[in-house]
């Protein structure tokens, strides 16, 4: 456990949006992740969340573009590996086998007229180093795959995907994505537009999961309960840059970044009493035109002139080991309090 | 006005014929909506809270039952009173980036209503009138906003300019179809408290359609819920009982299912009771008796899979289908078998650790 799997320093990602113009989406990521951690990414949409996650594989599409930085992977025969500077075919075989990703949207995320047995094939053809997968070889592991995230081969191996329901192809997804062992998994969205009681049954075989093959997870997500209910380490990102980073216990109990305890307490809970909740002011900014200084200081409750000057850098708050820093980019950090929750009578 | 509640469905049934047979998407509901009130249907994809919407907007006719407006059928109105319906019951749909049409201005869309029932009789009336509008849902200076298009605006603040539409001609209905699902939470939070104004200072009452639980029982506090499952309604009563004390199986289900920003609770959440099945059976051929029977925890052959039961009221302040809770009631209507969240272990928030 003494160095990262994945380091990522000072990363910035930019869309072209024209011929000489680009607009940032994610600026100057720095993260480290242990050998079996889970990481939320949280934020809103348009953050840089879903941006980020993608250039953790170098999977931007094409108008995206890593613009500095460095993404660096320990692979699993322990020799470091510098993504960026991967060239194509290297590249191919990292992927899945070293990280795989779960796209979002599991409605859209696989090809419609190709039997979901083929979706294995190809993957497993395309990424794996140097072995032949037969026919036979194919839906052997496929059908082990299946099983794992709880389907049945039989049912679901020859169909195509719109003959199965959302949650079935969420699992198949899933068990796409861990096709070839990877080490790192990269879930967007996993259980967006699921329903409640089946992205339950998501969230229990990610758990099974992960304590099953010790994978270490980077999940992606505007749920904030998600993100309670999966990661050991929470980041939240605010037009693109992380703003605060921590243990899951450090940001869902004491949150020092007024944006996160913002987001916190917008949350409308089931369970309890019902509090009176407030609305974060205001909307996102926009990438092409952003604000001076802290990015949120438009909406925040604590900004002063000195945060609209100078952009905040993230600093530490409490040190724990293995990256669980509690980290937050904000002046004002010593009076930001989750608002204690008193009945509402709204 | 007479005593008739604002909106009335009565044995409600709307059954799609498909090329592969008939799909009964909604089987015999009954409801009412009062003026100042707020109706929750919640369930999942595919139960019928969408169809019962629309039934109730006068977008589809139902194939069995009534909906009725102030004691007055829909089936049987004069195309006066249908005007007046249409004017009073509004809509706010689900998407906001579908809702609005993209080639008109904020204002273009908000005068469009008030032009055509002649609420307003020229342009600087319709301005005047629609610059009120959207400073009622918070779209402020409305100067600013008035000769936008839709693509020049965040989903938030369009799902506002829907509302506002929706408002245009003073309803006293809004139905909304998962108004605040596309939105993010910080945005959800501040349209919901806009509507819950709305409610309380013009009087209008609400058919409010969400998948989410959380968002029925913040908008819907003083109101009613009404949990859907695949077209029929099983548990109907005062939210703060139904989501506070949640009787049906699938009920409890649905909130023992939701995620909480709170990651001591999630742990301790983990062990919950597990369905038999996650998948939802298909509305074409639905189990025979209880629909939930195949995924029921409390299942009991026999007597779930034989007879549908029916929605009854009980002594627990609701209105419930269900042969086994149903019975347990009978049985010791005085025993106190309900479960509080606060019974739950580790269902309250802990104190901060300060030394982790």
């Amino acid at each position: 456990m003494s160095d990262p799997i994945l380091s990522v320093r000072d990363l910035s990602i930019a869309y072209r949006t024209g011929r000489k113009e680009s607009v940032t989406a994610v600026s100057g990521v720095d993260l480290d992740l242990y050998e079996g951690q889970s990481l939320a990414l949280v934020g809103e949409s348009g953050c840089g969340k879903t941006t980020l996650g993608l250039g953790l594989l170098r999977l931007l599409p094409n108008l995206g573009e890593i613009t500095s930085g460095s993404l660096t992977y320990r692979l699993k025969d322990g020799t470091r590996a510098d993504l960026l500077a991967m060239k194509k075919e290297p590249l191919r075989r990292f992927r899945w086998n070293e990280a795989a990703m779960v796209f979002q949207g599991a409605m859209n995320a696989f090809n419609p007229v190709i039997r979901i047995v083929d979706h294995f094939a190809d993957t497993l053809r395309d990424h794996a180093d140097g072995k032949k997968w037969t026919k036979a070889a194919v839906e052997a592991r496929a059908g082990e795959l299946l099983e794992t995230v709880r389907l049945d081969p039989d049912r679901v191996l020859q169909s195509y995907p719109h003959e199965l329901s959302g949650g079935m192809k969420q699992r198949a997804l899933i068990a796409l994505a861990i096709a070839l062992d990877p080490q790192v998994l990269v879930l967007d969205e996993p259980t967006t537009a699921l329903d409640l009681l089946t992205q339950r049954s998501i969230v229990q075989q990610l758990h099974e999961l992960r304590s099953k093959f010790g994978f270490t997870m980077v999940f992606i997500t505007h749920d904030l309960g998600l993100a309670a209910e999966l990661a050991d380490r929470v980041a939240t990102m605010y037009a693109g840059r992380i703003i605060e980073t921590g243990s899951a216990r450090d940001i869902f109990y004491e949150p020092k970044h007024p944006y996160t305890a913002g987001l916190i307490n917008a949350v409308m809970p089931v369970k309890g009493d019902r509090p009176a909740l407030e609305s974060i002011p205001g909307y996102p900014p926009s990438l092409k035109a952003m604000p001076d200084g802290c990015a949120f200081n438009p909406r925040c409750a604590f900004a002063t002139d000195e945060c609209k000057r100078d952009r905040v850098p993230l600093s530490l708050l409490t040190e724990r080991p293995l990256g669980m820093d509690h980290s937050v980019a904000c002046l004002h950090h010593d009076q930001v309090r989750l608002p204690r929750k008193e009945s509402a009578n709204v | 006005m007479s005593s008739a509640p604002l909106l009335k469905l009565s044995g409600m049934e709307q059954v799609f014929d498909t090329k592969k047979g008939p799909v009964p998407a909604v089987g015999g509901v009954d409801l009412e909506v009062e003026p100042g009130k707020v109706l929750c249907l919640v369930g999942e994809s595919g139960c019928g809270k969408t169809t019962t919407a629309r039934a109730a907007a006068g977008l589809t006719r139902p194939t069995a039952g009534t909906v009725e407006y102030r004691g007055k059928n829909l089936a049987d109105m004069t195309a006066a009173e249908r005007g007046r319906y249409r004017r009073s019951v509004q809509y706010i749909h689900q998407d906001p980036y579908a809702a609005l049409n993209p080639t008109r201005t904020v204002y273009s869309t908000l005068s469009a209503g008030l032009k055509r029932h002649g609420i307003v009789k020229n342009r600087t009336e319709a301005r005047a009138k629609a610059a009120e509008l959207l400073q009622l849902v918070d779209l402020t200076p409305p100067e600013s906003y008035l000769d936008s298009y839709p693509h020049q605006l965040s989903g938030g603040q369009r799902q506002r300019v829907n509302v506002a539409r929706s408002l245009a001609l003073n309803p006293d209905l809004l139905i909304c179809d998962e108004s605040t699902s596309m939105l993010d939470v910080s945005i959800r939070v501040s349209l919901l408290n806009t509507l819950g104004r709305l409610r309380d200072e013009l009087d209008v009452g609400f058919l409010f359609i969400t998948h989410d639980l959380a968002v029925a029982k913040y908008f819907a506090w003083d109101g009613e819920i009404a949990v859907m499952y695949l077209g029929k309604v099983v548990e109907h009563g005062p939210t703060p009982e139904v989501i506070g004390n949640p009787q049906h199986p699938y009920t409890k289900a649905l909130i023992g299912a939701v995620c909480e920003p709170d990651p001591d609770l999630a742990k301790a959440n983990r062990a919950a009771e597990q369905l038999r099945s996650a998948e939802i059976p298909s509305l074409r051929d639905l189990p025979a008796g209880c629909a939930f029977h195949p995924r029921c925890p409390a299942f009991e052959p026999g007597l779930c899979d034989t007879a549908e039961p029916a929605l009854q009221a009980t002594p627990s302040r609701r209105r419930l289908s269900c042969h086994v809770v149903s019975r347990d009631l009978q049985r010791a209507p005085d025993a106190d078998r309900t479960i509080t969240f606060e019974a739950v272990p580790g269902s309250r928030r802990p104190e901060p650790e300060t030394a982790h």
